[in-house]
């Protein structure tokens, strides 16, 4: 599974920093760094974090490549 | 054929972040014809803005940024195929390996590629990089890692600031060099580029202004550089970061109206031929793009804006499967975001449309402000440094048009009506070293119609 | 019936059940003037644009002199502005979040996780419970005890201090409610006088709770006494009366809608998203009733005036039509719920992420068991406060063959 956020909406509110640490991380007070490949482990977490952020900024799904298309 | 398209044949060509949003809207929408998706690099749509980010800072592989989709588009990818040739008449996409693929309806989306070094044996000197692909990255942040004396950046837009940024963070000395005045002056304006100038210089990077790199110097290996005002930068990896140009050639015999600010569509995306004539089966999004927006004077835009290109794409997709009255217009403000030295910085709405900035909220000083933009006494743009939260609020006035400068009342102690005005300070383009990331194009879609040639 | 007592009639305590047909006539208005003087604004849009609007402030000491209000000599940084809320609100982030401490609440998952399990075996074999007396409530104060530092022996001292604090949150006005506001801040000083005690036992010897890192912070990151007292109080109120509403009002609204609750037992997936419509259609905090505006207003075609108090009624907003599909309709895998159960802007909830994750471990422990659980009464009793809405008590039936 990949993520992309979208961070043109980002208000920095860092739910994704506190629910997923590994994943996600704030680069001073409000920059967002994130890693895109989401190793199995992870996944729960970023999925937590997905559903808490409060402009729905974060997209989790299948790379192209892992569609059956 | 009529407007709503439901099945029949719709071919893609870029298969980047434009591509691929529109592919997933198509779906949505109904189409369930065959979609096919053309695109030169070899690998899957991936995400761009981490390559200057976290790619560089080593936080992730430069392979790992492939895009997620929200659902299988259901395509056929043709992947690692230059497009060639459009054929408007026999609405054919014409591709490298000699196939041509026939086209109901066509959207263009082939975005950009990094401004080369002008002097092409300085530019293929080992050490001397662009920062656009994947495989770009991946190869940078391998020098990076490898822990050069120092990095000569050339050029202070976002993207050079951010290197430099990555640059520092890892404990490398950098060099910037800018033929304007500050960095970001030409997305910014003067009061924000001098807080840039802070902020690269309290990080330890040497800036040099108002230069511009005569030579790269360099026996097979890149060694260093001659500056106009006569120094020398010793560096063992230098990164030309001189923005971007638009790719248009493979249009070069298509009768569009194709040039170097981009392709010109309508606010509904349909691109314009070289005539000025609308057409209505040839649709354009992204990067590639120049479309003209109200809030602008109906000026035509070139941005190269994630948020545009997911937006565009959007629209466009929606409007190539739908018949002309449920068509939408692409409104979307402009909004961009870069981080640099550990600040967040996002815009709203185009900044160099301005002849006048405030700071509304914080302070220069405490390196958290909003500054806004006003053109002829209405507010056209907001810069957010670290203050992302309020963004919104400004955002809503430039949909307003609201009146400049905005009025009083900002919640942190701070009566606007106090800071003056002062001009904003925005520089011809032409004179920087960075492209703006965001252009005002004027309002003829054939304007630049200057006939393009292939490069090779 | 005219909108302008509407604020009475939320406040009225029989409105408690059910407050959302208030709601939606505050909707048809947009914002509402009541009699006291204040402005309601209902509407999602208004709501959420409100939040980030510089010109609404959160500090009463902004308010026209016919609506002064009392505040304490160091307010918390919930009733502050910027820069003074940004400065009070990231030295108390420095011990629980980002960018310093990023792991801090994610690493508690585990304790959280014990303390759930133990509530739950301690329910083992009963077949009558309150799910507030015996788990709600327990929970979140044993969670924000040991995240602040604080003994959790010592829950009677401060949840009697902690309830004459919400009870003064109401929104009538006059006698009765001065006399409150007062209680509430004596209450306020003993609590801030017992954490800073707290916390000066553990200056030079500190543990890993948030009191010895705020007493033991080095000089540019120090919080003075007054402002760790009030920060500390504030914390302390926040984190332990409003989670046990969420948590009740899960089971009561899964135990309302079994079809839901049937679909989060064979997919606990859904958990984290169920959590966030719960927000949505069950706001523990209704409404904000701390801001003023510092210049006149423009909000649905209304003006509102410079210094009035302005209600922001989150809980309207949630139910917003123009906003949310089928608003009235309770559904966990409801897409793009943006709901307002935080606030937003920069004084978006402090502990969401704490309330979250207690929430969905919570809820996760008891769903396997709700199966056969009736509720004993529906509506349940409620609790005094319109702004801290939640059940007073819920007693539940199990069958004694579940455990
Ligand atoms: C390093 C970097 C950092 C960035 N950071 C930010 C940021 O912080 N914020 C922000 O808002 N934006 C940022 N951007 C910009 C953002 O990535 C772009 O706006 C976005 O990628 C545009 O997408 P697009 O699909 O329109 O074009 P592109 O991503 O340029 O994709 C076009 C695709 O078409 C392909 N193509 C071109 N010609 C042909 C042809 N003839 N045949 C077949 N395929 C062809 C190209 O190879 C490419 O794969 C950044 C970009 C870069 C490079
Ligand atoms: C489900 C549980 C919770 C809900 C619904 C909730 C709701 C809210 C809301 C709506 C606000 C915004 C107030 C405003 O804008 O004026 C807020 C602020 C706040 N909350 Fe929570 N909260 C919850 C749990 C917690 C917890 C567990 C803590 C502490 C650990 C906490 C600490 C705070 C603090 C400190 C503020 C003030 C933030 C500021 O002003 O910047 N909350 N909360």
């Amino acid at each position: 599974m990949r993520i992309v956020v979208d961070l043109t909406r980002c208000q920095a509110y860092a739910q994704c920093v506190f629910l997923a640490p590994e994943m996600f991380e704030l680069h001073g007070e409000e920059a967002l760094l994130y890693r895109p490949d989401v190793p199995d482990e992870q996944l729960e977490r970023v999925r937590q974090a997905a559903a808490a952020c409060p402009v729905q900024a974060i997209l989790v799904g299948e790379a192209v490549s892992a569609c059956a298309g | 054929m009529p407007g709503d398209l439901r099945e029949g044949r719709i071919v893609i060509v870029g298969a980047s972040l434009a591509g691929l949003r529109a592919a997933e809207t198509l779906r949505e929408k109904g189409f369930t014809g065959t979609l096919t998706v053309v695109g030169d690099e070899p690998r899957p749509p991936y995400d761009r803005p981490p390559l200057s980010k976290q790619v560089l800072l080593g936080k992730a592989a430069a392979n790992a940024t492939e895009l997620p989709t929200r659902w299988d588009p259901d395509a056929e990818w043709r992947l690692g195929v230059r497009a060639t040739g459009l054929d408007p008449i026999g609405k054919r996409v014409l591709l490298a390996d000699g196939e041509s693929l026939p086209f109901d309806r066509l959207l263009i989306a082939t975005g950009t590629r990094a401004r080369p070094w002008p002097n092409p044996q300085e530019a293929a000197l080992d050490g001397v990089f662009t920062l656009r692909t994947c495989d770009d990255a991946g190869r940078l942040a391998d020098r990076l890692a490898a822990g050069p004396r120092r990095v000569l950046v050339i050029g202070a837009g976002f993207t050079g600031s951010e290197i430099a940024s990555a640059c520092r963070e890892r404990g490398i000395e950098v060099t910037v060099a800018e033929r304007g005045p500050a960095p970001l002056v030409g997305a910014l304006g003067g009061t924000l580029s001098r807080l840039a100038a802070g902020m690269q210089r309290a990080h330890g990077v040497d800036l040099r202004c108002g230069v511009t790199v005569t030579a790269l110097r360099g026996n097979g290996r890149f060694t260093g550089a001659d500056l106009s005002d006569g120094s020398r930068i010793d560096a063992d990896v230098c990164v030309v970061a001189m923005g971007a140009v638009r790719n248009v050639e493979w249009l070069a015999d298509a009768g569009l109206a194709a040039g170097p600010q981009g392709v010109a569509c309508d606010a509904g995306c349909r691109a314009f031929n070289m005539y000025g004539i609308v057409t209505d089966d040839v649709f354009v999004a992204g990067d590639v793009s120049r479309f003209p927006h109200p809030l602008f004077d109906y000026q035509m835009l070139s941005l190269e804006h994630w948020g545009n290109a997911v937006a565009q794409a959007e629209v466009a997709a929606h409007n190539m499967v739908s018949p002309g009255p449920l068509r939408r217009p692409h409104l979307a403000v402009p909004v961009f975001w870069s981080s640099q030295f550990g600040f967040n910085i996002k815009s709203v709405g185009v900044p160099t449309f301005s002849d006048q900035v405030v700071i509304a909220q914080g302070s220069l000083a405490a390196r958290r402000l909003v500054a806004v933009y006003g053109y002829r006494g209405r507010i056209t743009a907001a810069v957010t440094v670290n203050m992302a939260k309020w963004l919104e609020y400004y955002q809503r006035l430039i949909e307003t048009a609201a009146p400049f400068p905005p009025g009083p009342g900002a919640a942190d102690g701070h009566p606007l009506v106090t800071e003056f005005p002062i001009p904003s300070d925005v520089p011809d383009p032409k004179g920087l070293s960075h492209g703006p990331t965001v252009a005002l194009t004027g309002h003829l879609p054939d304007r630049r119609l200057t006939v393009v040639r292939r490069a090779c | 019936m005219a909108v302008d007592t509407l604020l009475e009639r939320i406040n009225d305590y029989a409105s408690r059940p059910d407050p959302y047909p208030l709601y939606a006539e505050l909707r048809e208005v947009g914002v509402a003037r009541q009699t006291d003087g204040s402005y309601l604004v209902g509407g999602y849009y208004d709501i959420a644009a409100l939040f980030h609007d510089p010109r609404l402030s959160s500090d009463r000491r902004n308010r026209a002199a016919e609506f002064a209000a009392p505040m304490p000599q160091q307010p918390s940084f919930i009733q502050l502005d910027d820069p003074e809320h940004h400065r009070l609100r990231g030295l108390a982030t420095r011990p629980f979040g980002p960018p310093h401490s990023p792991g801090r609440v994610d690493a508690m998952r585990g304790e959280i996780t014990g303390i759930t399990d133990q509530l739950i075996a301690s329910l083992q074999g009963r077949t009558r419970i309150d799910i507030v007396d015996d788990f709600a409530y327990p929970l979140p104060v044993t969670v924000i005890c040991r995240l602040l530092g604080v003994p959790r022996d010592d829950e009677p001292v401060f949840h009697t201090w902690a309830t004459t604090i919400i009870d003064s949150l109401d929104l009538t006005s006059g006698a009765d409610h001065d006399e409150r506001t007062r209680a509430a801040d004596r209450a306020r000083e003993e609590m801030g006088r017992y954490l800073v005690g707290l916390a000066e036992q553990r200056r030079g010897r500190p543990g890993d709770d948030m009191l010895s890192a705020f007493i033991n912070a080095p000089k540019p990151a120090a919080l003075t006494h007054d402002e760790l007292a009030a920060t500390a109080v504030l914390l302390l109120i926040a984190g332990h009366e409003t989670t046990v509403n969420l948590i009740t009002n899960g089971v009561l609204t899964l135990l309302r809608h079994p079809d839901q609750l049937d679909l989060l037992r064979r997919e606990p997936a859904l958990l984290p998203g169920a959590v966030e419509e719960l927000l949505r259609y069950e706001p523990p905090v209704q409404l904000l009733p701390q801001r003023t505006p510092l210049t006149d207003l423009e909000v649905a075609d209304t003006t509102i005036p410079k210094g009035v108090p302005v209600v922001l009624v989150l809980a309207s907003g949630n139910r917003d039509p123009k906003r949310f599909r089928d608003p009235d309709r309770f559904d966990p895998t409801r897409p793009d719920n943006q709901h307002l159960g935080f606030g937003s802007g920069i004084h978006i909830c402090y502990g969401a992420p704490l309330a979250r994750i207690e929430a969905q471990i919570a809820l996760g422990a008891l769903i396997p068991r709700l199966g056969t659980a009736t509720l004993v009464e529906d509506p349940p009793p409620y609790r005094h406060s319109p702004v801290l809405r939640g059940p007073r008590h819920l007693p539940i039936e199990l069958s004694p063959s579940r455990g």
